[in-house]
C-alpha cells in the first residue's frame, strides 16, 4: 500500500536533515572541534565533499532499480532531493579546491583544467550538473515537457562516470576506494542495460502476430 | 521584618591579605609567563611543553646550527598524520597499526662496497653523539611540517665502515614484518621498501639517521627505531625503520620508481618548478593550516647547503 502524502513529506524532511549532516560535521569541525578534521583539515574537506558528491550521485541512480525491485513507487519522490544534494556537495567540493588548495590562484586553476585530464573530468561533471539543477523545479519540468526533460536528465549517465573517473585518477597509489565506487556505478548502469534489454524482448514476444504479418505481408500481396 | 544583607561576601571569596599585598608581583609574573615560556622553549630547542606519548627520553642531545627556528608542528600531528604504507595507505593507519611492529631487538646491517662491513645493534646507534635537528619536511602530496628530529649525521656511521671507491650510491632497506604490517599484503608497492641516495647526498651533513622525535625515541609510526631523514627531498625518500644499508656501485631502483617511474624519480628533490604529473608542486599546506598558502621552496629551502650537489644537472630531467 502506498504511504500517505504526509508520510512522504516527513520522509523528505528527514532525508533533508540527514543529507545535511556531512556538511554539519565539516562546519562544526572547522569552527569548534579541530580534532574532527585532523591534521590536514583543508584536504579532509576536499576529500569528504568529493566522496559525498559521488555517494549522492550513486543514491540518485539507485532510485530506479530500487523502485523496480521493491515496488516502492514513492522512492521516486526522493530522487530530486538526492540529485540536488549531489550538486550541492559538488559545489562545496569545487569551492574547497579553489579556496583551500589553490588559494584562489586563477592561473594555477586554469593550468589544472588544461593540463590534467582528471581535473577536467571532475570540472566537466560539475558543469554538466548545472542544467540538471536548474531544470529540477516542477515549473521547469512542465516547460520542457516530460520527454525533453528526461532526455536532458540522462546526462547523469555521463556525469557519474566522469565523477568516478576523477576520483580514480586522483588517488596516489591505492585504488581500493575508487574501485568500490566504480563497481557500484557499474552495477547501477548494467542493471539499466539489462532492464532495457528485457523490455525490448518482452515487447517483441508480445507482438508475434504483427511481426508475422509484416514478414508475410509482401508475399500475400503477390 | 526581613532584612537582607545585600553585600554579604563569603569568607572564601576574600583574597587573603598576604596574596593581596603581593598583587603587583602577581600581575608582573602573569605578564612575563608566556614570554618566559617562549624563551625557555627557544633555549631548549624541542618544545618541552608539548604533550608527547611519554616514550623513553633521549639525554645529552646537542643543538644544531642546521635547525630552523620556524614554529614546530604539534607532536600529535606529526605522530597521527603521515605515510607509512607498510601499515596502510590512509594517513591515520600508521598511528593505529604500527604499535604491532617489533622494534627490539633491532640491528642495521651495513654492507656492500665497504672495507669493514658491520652490523650495528640499535643500542650502538643510540650511543652516537646525538643532535636535535629541526627540519622542514615536505611531502610529495603538497603538505609540510616542521619536525624536531634527534639523530646523527649519516656520514659519521659511514666513516666506520670505510666505503670503497666503488661506492657510488647508498641503498636503504626498510623492515618487512608481514605479520605485523597489514599494508604489505596489498600490492601497492614492492616490499621491502627500498630507497636510495647518491653517495655525496648521503654524506652531506644535512642527511641524518634519526632515532628520536621531540626529545623522545621515535614512535613506531614515524619509523622506529631508526630512520633516514633527508630534508631537501620529498618525504618518501626518508626511509623508515631501516634494517639494511648497502653501499653500491649502481643507482638503486627505489620502490616508488618501480611503482610509477614517470611520477617518482630517483632524485625527488623538492622542486616547485617540476610538477607531479597529476598535481602542482608550487604550493604547500603547512599542517594544520586549511590553506595551501606557503610557496614551496626549491630544495625545500635548503638550496644554500645542497644546490652545489646538482650543479650542471637538468633538474627537470633528473627529477
Amino acid at each position: 500500500m502506498p504511504p500517505a502524502a504526509k508520510h512522504v513529506a516527513a520522509l523528505k524532511a528527514a532525508l533533508f536533515v540527514v543529507a545535511l549532516a556531512p556538511l554539519g560535521r565539516l562546519v562544526l569541525g572547522a569552527l569548534a572541534f579541530p580534532d574532527w578534521l585532523g591534521a590536514n583539515p583543508g584536504e579532509f574537506i576536499d576529500r569528504d565533499t568529493g566522496r559525498w558528491t559521488l555517494r549522492f550521485l550513486l543514491a540518485t541512480l539507485a532510485v530506479t532499480p530500487l523502485r523496480a525491485l521493491t515496488g516502492w513507487g514513492w522512492l521516486l519522490r526522493l530522487r530530486r532531493m538526492l540529485g540536488l544534494f549531489a550538486f550541492f556537495y559538488g559545489v562545496m567540493h569545487l569551492s574547497s579546491y579553489v579556496a583551500f588548495r589553490r588559494v584562489f590562484d586563477a592561473a594555477e586553476i586554469a593550468r589544472d583544467l588544461a593540463e590534467r585530464p582528471f581535473m577536467t573530468a571532475g570540472f566537466a561533471a560539475l558543469v554538466l550538473m548545472v542544467p540538471l539543477a536548474l531544470t529540477s523545479t516542477d515549473a521547469m519540468v512542465r516547460r520542457l515537457g516530460a520527454r525533453h526533460w528526461q532526455a536532458l536528465h540522462r546526462l547523469i549517465y555521463l556525469i557519474a562516470p566522469l565523477g568516478v573517473l576523477h576520483y580514480w585518477f586522483m588517488v596516489k597509489r591505492d585504488i581500493t576506494q575508487p574501485a568500490i565506487y566504480a563497481a557500484l556505478l557499474a552495477v547501477l548502469l548494467l542493471w539499466r542495460v539489462a532492464a532495457w534489454h528485457g523490455r525490448r524482448r518482452t515487447a517483441r514476444s508480445r507482438s508475434p502476430a504483427r511481426a508475422d504479418a509484416g514478414r508475410t505481408g509482401p508475399l500475400t500481396g503477390v | 521584618m526581613l532584612i537582607r544583607r545585600a553585600n554579604r561576601i563569603a569568607h572564601a571569596e576574600v583574597t587573603p591579605r598576604r596574596i593581596y599585598e603581593r598583587r603587583r608581583e602577581f600581575l608582573k609574573l602573569a605578564a612575563a609567563g608566556p614570554i618566559l615560556g617562549a624563551a625557555g622553549m627557544l633555549a631548549h630547542g624541542a618544545a618541552a611543553q608539548e604533550k608527547t606519548l611519554g616514550l623513553a627520553r633521549l639525554e645529552g642531545v646537542a643543538r644544531s646550527r642546521y635547525s630552523t627556528d620556524e614554529p614546530l608542528t604539534a607532536y600529535r600531528h606529526v605522530t597521527t598524520y603521515n605515510n607509512f604504507y607498510e601499515f596502510g595507505t590512509e594517513k591515520d593507519d600508521p598511528a593505529r597499526r604500527a604499535g604491532r611492529m617489533r622494534v627490539r631487538p633491532w640491528t642495521v646491517a651495513v654492507e656492500g662496497e665497504v672495507a669493514r662491513p658491520r652490523t650495528f645493534g640499535i643500542e650502538e646507534l643510540l650511543a652516537f653523539p646525538l643532535e636535535e635537528r629541526i627540519y622542514r619536511l615536505r611531502c610529495v602530496e603538497a603538505w609540510s611540517m616542521v619536525i624536531p628530529w634527534i639523530g646523527f649525521e649519516f656520514r659519521h656511521l659511514a666513516k666506520l665502515v670505510e666505503p670503497t671507491s666503488r661506492a657510488k650510491f647508498v641503498e636503504f632497506v626498510s623492515a618487512l614484518q608481514p605479520e605485523n604490517m597489514p599494508g604489505t599484503r596489498l600490492p601497492v608497492l614492492e616490499w621491502p621498501y627500498v630507497e636510495g641516495l647518491r653517495i655525496d647526498e648521503a654524506m652531506h651533513p644535512l642527511t641524518i639517521l634519526a632515532v628520536g622525535l621531540y626529545g623522545e625515541v621515535l614512535p613506531n609510526q614515524n619509523g622506529a627505531p631508526v630512520r633516514l631523514v633527508v630534508p631537501w627531498k620529498y618525504g618518501f625518500k626518508s626511509a623508515k625503520s631501516v634494517v639494511r644499508i648497502r653501499f653500491v656501485e649502481r643507482q638503486p631502483l627505489t620502490s616508488w620508481e618501480k611503482a610509477a617511474p614517470h611520477e617518482y624519480g630517483f632524485y625527488s628533490n623538492v622542486n616547485p618548478n617540476r610538477d607531479h604529473p597529476r598535481w602542482s608542486q608550487k604550493r604547500e599546506r603547512r599542517i594544520p593550516d586549511f590553506f595551501a598558502r606557503r610557496e614551496t621552496q626549491i630544495f625545500n629551502g635548503y638550496g644554500e647547503q645542497v644546490a652545489s650537489l646538482y650543479a650542471g644537472m637538468d633538474l627537470a630531467k633528473f627529477y
